[in-house]
């Protein structure tokens, strides 16, 4: 069993499972930081952008003028965003016979694993991440085609020519793998290999080993994954929430004896308490409205921001907001509200119980109704004529790469009235800013991360006891940041197996048994006996039958009748059939029982003498001698087969058979 | 033998109060707990004095399982939970159980307040029946306790309707509540796996029915509609607030567009803009269209259909009315059709089943004088028709499900005796297995045959699936062997070796040793040697050696020669086995003793 590490991403995992005969990814996380290194893509034209300078090195041997510009002294790619895709080389796509989705976040490189490497197989995953993930697909596609940039800088990626760039972009790794986002048919494609699965339901893979996903409470319809044979389990916990939120509460106890627990997926933010960020969010929000400014949150089109206005529906009131605009703009605005409020089944109880009123789960539908959150799918159009200032802005991509936050960094970028507030935990907001800056607009960080935090996955883990656990190698130590902070890393008994990009770990996995089913009259045909109080065994011979990793027994089909023998009879030259060897047997032959039974067979001159092991029996009438011990009997008889048989039958009765 | 035990407490050659027990691995589970709408006394509620009759059900039943919304699959269940007494468990789907309470307490108004019925269940009843209700999603495996565990799978009847699977180790029954095999305009088509159950439990209502092609019937109704309304006619359809109704909505408000219609269209009760709501917010539970567009257009949201008010009924001219109950049997519908069935005009369309007993029943019989109540009696002139769109499967899709499920036995419940006889015969000749059509209170027991699960250690299995080859042929079956210890619950297969060193028992070596005299005037080493050649002739497939130590090895029987002392010619063979080899070696003494063949060299 052996897992293959292709992301480094502790939270944007994907990782090969071997187990049994099955090859099993798990997540297919894309790694969008790489995107930080990119200029922004502006949907209007953007004087300042088109103004930075190109980049030469020092000395002048290097002229990236046209690929690279510089920006408050940090360098910067001219070219369409690319993505970090999960690593291809180690080992063959095309063998993967299914790919686990854990929650939408965790799908972004779906497509060029289905659509790129040969991959025939399935995609297990709920409806609500498939119909997200769709969705946040569907947005990236569409934030990077309505800006299209004909230029592809390659260049700066060149070995002798990266290593003279300044960091970080020195510092980038695997940029050969880079790739271009992928195109909305290639995004439907990989779609249409998904097969939806609901909590709890049990999938047979070709026989062998059985998948399940439980609720991991983190987002909607996300899920940690039970592999698992009759005798082997693997538990893969991926981002999972234990704080009441709108997903339905994490299914624990479902993790319980595993041998093997792959964790990832913990919080990227460990020391910020998500309910204080939240706080924190809503009065730098209202302060900032009260002063006349705007406020800008660049975030993802589902998952927080769900919490995000059901906060507000509760805070617009007591703050005095009632009259100030909320605008979400996102190709997908739309969809994801209205997707939201038809998850019933997957949602956390107290909106279960709205839906059965019947109302709707989230109350950002009565926002919209009454006309407080508006939504959009881009600026162009209606939002440019309705909008309103003051107002306050939710649009994407929290990396302010690319999307209309774009646009709003570029109008109130240079006021300090306007604050942005990152809740996104996903991008370092030094390093989403740096091409804008200078900036005069106030920056505020809370980032809101619901995924577990090390005190919490502690807890769990002594809670379900796994033998093993495999994790990221980030999480083995405390953050560089923090290394004197040893509650930020996982500390187990035995240590966790850390991986890291291109690790290949052995799992160290003991099997032992396999399951087996006897049929009804083979089953009815065995003779038990008892060895010990409670234990009883019985020999089995029968005829293995293994099918599509079933394994069956099936009685011993008698030989067909010998066909009808010539006159003169030759059975006795035919060697025996054996159809079954004997048993093998246990015990003793107690001595004076065993005369007791000779004598009832009509044996009764025996010459008993005393051995260093045991007991010779001279059946002197007879001639034959029987050597009893401890741990064998020998019977010597010439020429007497009757004899030899009875004999043989009452040292039988004495001992037990295996 | 293990057996499976199904017993209908109601719906047994008979449509409505479906309730059906079934015993399986020794688990007992209710299925569905209805009520009968033809019935206003006892016979209205399933008799479960049948289960025990000393009051309280709970240890009793180890879960109740409810398929659908629909009364007559759940319209017992408060007063089974509450005044009969059931704390156990109830499972049914997220939409069952937002919807059913309501229709439950409808039910209870009914009854209660317009009928003045005592001894009923009240509205705090029915609130605490519900926090007995465990909701179950799709094809999600609920596991009752440690060895039941059911399973829904999509039933397309209703929103919300589901078949289960209910399984206890190896032994397996499904229940299909109600289901149609055809999607129609808002919901999908009910599917299963090949789960192979034991016995699949099925609904039999449309049981010698093979209905034309919806599209026809849709038309049809148009149709009818459309000319009703031409000739300044009221048409009237009975419908239940949810299920038919919004499929049949649906079919008005786009004919409506279509053809641009004027007149008006009403849907009785408050109780629908409140259903609409739940089809809204269960979207993922109605067919795929619906499902993908509904972010552009609800199609529950309806533009030509507005609720009707009770003044309504006397405005002249045409209109179209649905109305609740479905089989006018109380309320609305009853009321409007009273005043409406005195004009020829006028129609009414009944869309579903109607249970023998009420209005609708009788007057789908033609039956054109009705007695009411207080001994009035009512002409009915007004055109009746009749047309299903009840969204049960026909015959050819209760043999659609059996292919599918692959049931050792079939079982019909929720039908006509008459009808379920003919669709017996059908399904025991097309398929061969049995097939079973309980009366109420009868018990059907099949008995199963189970595999029995075991653990094989991983040596014995692969060391046999090396030896057998890829390839098992299947003239020449490999026997394997090995012994089954059987402890405390577990039960493993293992080597006999194996098995000693597991059990810390310690091996018996039986022997045998056995002197036979043979003639033959050779010397010691040539004897051997012929022997050698003899046994190579007659055993073939084993192994012999000739071994330099002046012995001959069979397999693990040694053979010596010396000797006699007297006779240089009388050769003495000394056999030796261990009891592992008896048959072998009991076959070579004697073979020896016959002497051997003179053609040898």
């Amino acid at each position: 069993m052996k897992l293959y590490c292709l992301s480094g991403h502790p939270t944007l995992p994907c990782n090969v499972l071997k187990f049994k005969s099955t090859t099993i990814m798990l997540d297919c996380g894309l790694d969008t930081t790489s995107v930080l290194n990119f200029l922004p893509l502006p949907l209007v034209h953007s004087p300042r952008l088109s103004k930075l300078p190109g980049w030469v090195s020092k000395d002048g041997t290097i002229n990236l003028e046209k690929e690279l510009k510089e920006c408050a002294g940090r360098v910067f790619v001219d070219s369409q965003p690319e993505f970090c895709l999960p690593e291809r080389e180690l080992l063959d796509l095309s063998t993967i016979d299914v790919i686990l989705i854990s929650n939408y976040h965790c799908m972004m490189a779906l497509p060029y694993i289905t659509e790129h490497t040969g991959f025939t197989g399935t995609v297990y995953a709920t409806e609500p991440t498939l119909q997200i993930g769709r969705l946040l697909m569907e947005e990236l596609v569409n934030f990077m085609e309505r800006v299209p940039k004909a230029q592809s800088a390659t260049c700066w990626k060149n070995k002798e020519i990266q290593r003279m760039l300044p960091g970080p972009l020195k510092d980038a790794v695997e940029v050969w793998t880079w790739k271009r986002c992928y195109s909305m048919q290639e995004v439907n494609s990989a779609l249409s290999k998904v097969q939806l699965v609901g909590y709890s339901q049990k999938v047979e893979l070709f026989g062998a080993v059985q998948i399940s996903p439980l609720s991991s409470g983190y987002s909607l319809g996300s899920s940690n994954w039970i592999i698992q044979s009759h005798h082997e389990k693997v538990s893969y916990v991926s981002g999972s929430s234990l704080l009441t939120t709108h997903p339905q509460p994490m299914d624990q106890s479902s993790l319980k004896n595993s041998d093997v627990l792959i964790l990832t997926g913990l919080t990227q933010m460990p020391t910020a308490n998500p309910d204080g960020m939240l706080g924190e969010f809503c009065s730098n929000l209202a302060m900032t409205i009260r002063a006349g400014g705007n406020v800008l949150v660049p975030c993802y089109s589902s998952g927080v921001i769900y919490d995000l206005l059901e906060c507000l529906y509760q805070f617009i009131e007591s703050a005095n907001l009632g009259t100030t605009p909320f605008y979400f703009i996102s190709p997908v605005a739309n969809s994801s509200l209205e997707f939201s409020q038809i998850f019933a089944e997957w949602l956390c109880h107290n909106k279960q119980t709205k839906v059965y009123l019947p109302e709707p789960p989230f109350p950002h539908a009565e926002l919209i109704q009454t006309n407080k959150l508006k939504h959009y799918p881009s600026i162009h159009g209606d939002f440019s004529s309705e909008f309103r200032q003051p107002c306050v802005v939710f649009t994407g991509h929290p990396s302010l790469r690319f999307g209309d936050v774009v646009h709003f960094m570029e109008l109130w970028g240079k006021s300090s009235l306007n604050t942005i507030i990152f809740t996104e935990p996903d991008f370092s907001y030094l390093d989403a800013l740096a091409p804008y800056q200078p900036l005069a607009m106030k920056c505020v960080y809370c980032p809101i991360d619901t995924r577990l935090n090390f005190h919490q996955v502690s807890k769990l883990l002594k809670e379900v006891q796994p033998l093993h656990v495999v994790c990221p190698e980030q999480y083995t130590q405390p953050p560089l940041s923090q290394s004197h902070r040893s509650d930020l890393m996982l500390e187990l008994q035995p240590p966790p197996m850390p991986y890291r990009r291109c690790s290949v770990l052995n799992l160290p996995f003991r099997r032992r048994y396999e399951r087996v089913y006897i049929l009804p009259e083979l089953a009815n045909s065995l003779v038990p006996s008892e060895i010990k109080p409670g234990t009883s065994v019985a020999t089995v011979s029968a005829v293995l039958h293994s099918k599509d990793n079933k394994h069956t027994l099936q009685s011993v089909p008698k030989p067909p009748p010998a066909p009808p023998t010539k006159k003169r009879k030759r059975v006795i030259e035919e060697p025996p059939v054996v159809l079954a060897p004997k048993p093998l047997l246990s015990g003793a032959v107690p001595l004076e029982a065993f005369l007791a039974t000779l004598q009832k067979h009509g044996i009764s001159e025996v010459k008993v003498e005393e051995t260093a092991d045991g007991h010779i029996l001279h059946l002197q009438a007879e001639d034959t001698l029987i050597q009893l011990e401890e741990d064998g009997t020998h019977i010597v008889c010439d020429n007497n087969e009757p004899l030899r048989t009875t004999l043989r039958d009452l040292v039988l009765r004495f001992l037990q058979k295996l | 033998m293990p057996e499976i035990k199904v017993t209908p407490l109601g719906a047994g050659q008979d449509v409505g109060r479906s309730c059906i027990l079934v015993s399986i691995g020794g688990k007992n589970i209710m299925l569905d707990c209805g009520m009968h709408m033809g019935y206003n006394d006892d016979r209205r509620f399933p008799d479960f004095s049948y289960i025990t009759q000393n009051g309280r059900l709970t240890e009793f039943l180890d879960c109740v399982i409810i398929s659908h919304f629909h009364l007559d699959h759940c319209g017992a269940l408060p007063y089974m939970s509450e005044m009969v007494g059931y704390d156990g468990p109830i499972y049914m789907t997220h939409p069952t159980k937002a919807i059913c309470p309501i229709l439950l307490e409808d039910f209870r108004k009914i009854t209660v307040d317009k009928k003045g019925e005592t001894n009923f269940f009240t509205s705090q009843m029915i609130k605490d029946c519900m926090k007995k209700v465990i909701p179950l999603n799709l094809h999600q495996t609920v596991q009752v306790d440690d060895e039941l565990e059911i399973k829904a799978y999509y039933a397309g009847h209703v929103l919300g309707a589901a078949m289960v699977h209910i399984k206890v180790g190896s032994e397996s029954v499904v229940y299909t509540g109600d289901y149609n095999m055809t999607p129609d305009r808002h919901l999908g088509a009910a599917w299963i796996d090949k789960c192979r159950p034991d016995i699949l439990i099925s609904e039999s209502t449309y049981a010698t029915t093979i209905r034309d092609s919806k599209r026809c019937r849709e038309r049809d109704f148009l149709k009818k509609v459309h000319e009703s309304i031409e000739r300044g006619g009221k048409v009237l359809i009975p419908v239940f607030a949810l299920g038919r109704a919004q499929e049949l909505c649906i079919l008005l408000e786009t004919f409506w567009e279509r053809m641009n219609l004027k007149a008006p269209i009403y849907f009785s009760t408050g109780l629908t803009e409140k259903a609409n709501h739940y089809y809204k917010l269960f979207i993922t539970w109605t067919n795929q269209k619906i499902r993908k567009t509904f972010v552009q257009r609800n199609m529950f949201e309806f533009k030509h259909i507005k609720a009707f008010d009770r003044s309504y009924a006397d405005n002249p001219g045409p209109m179209v009315v649905f109305a609740t109950p479905g089989m006018l049997h109380a309320g609305q519908s009853l009321q409007i059709f009273k005043k409406w069935a005195g004009n020829e005009k006028n129609m009414v369309i009944m869309p579903g089943y109607c249970v023998q007993g009420t209005i609708g029943h009788k007057i789908l019989n033609g039956q054109r004088k009705l007695e009411m109540e207080g001994r009035a009696t009512l002409d009915v002139k007004l055109q009746v028709e009749y047309m299903s769109f009840s969204a049960h499967a026909d015959a050819k899709g209760i043999m659609q499900l059996i292919r599918m499920a692959e049931p050792r036995n079939m079982l019909l419940v929720h039908g006509e005796a008459v009808k379920m006889e003919f669709l017996k015969g059908k399904i025991e000749q097309e398929f061969s297995i049995n097939c079973y059509m309980p009366a109420n209170g009868e018990t059907t027991t099949v008995t199963t045959n189970p595999s029995v699960p075991v653990d094989i250690s991983l040596n014995l299995l692969k060391r046999e699936m090396a030896l057998g080859g890829p390839l098992p042929d299947p003239k020449k079956p490999r026997t394997m062997h090995g012994t089954l210890i059987m402890k405390e619950n577990s039960l493993k297969l293992v080597s006999s070796e194996q098995a000693l060193k597991e059990l810390g028992l310690n091996e018996h070596q039986l022997r045998f040793t056995c002197r036979v005299q043979l003639q033959d005037p050779h010397s010691d080493p040539d004897t051997l040697h012929r022997i050698y050649t003899h046994l190579k002739s007659v055993l073939k497939g084993y192994t012999i050696q000739h071994l330099p130590d002046g012995t001959v090895m069979v397999e693990s029987i040694v053979i010596k020669v010396s000797s006699s002392a007297e006779d240089p010619n009388t050769k003495v063979l000394l056999l030796s086995w261990s009891y592992q080899d008896e048959d072998l070696g009991s076959f070579l003494s004697n073979l020896l003793k016959k002497g051997l063949p003179s053609g040898l060299c």
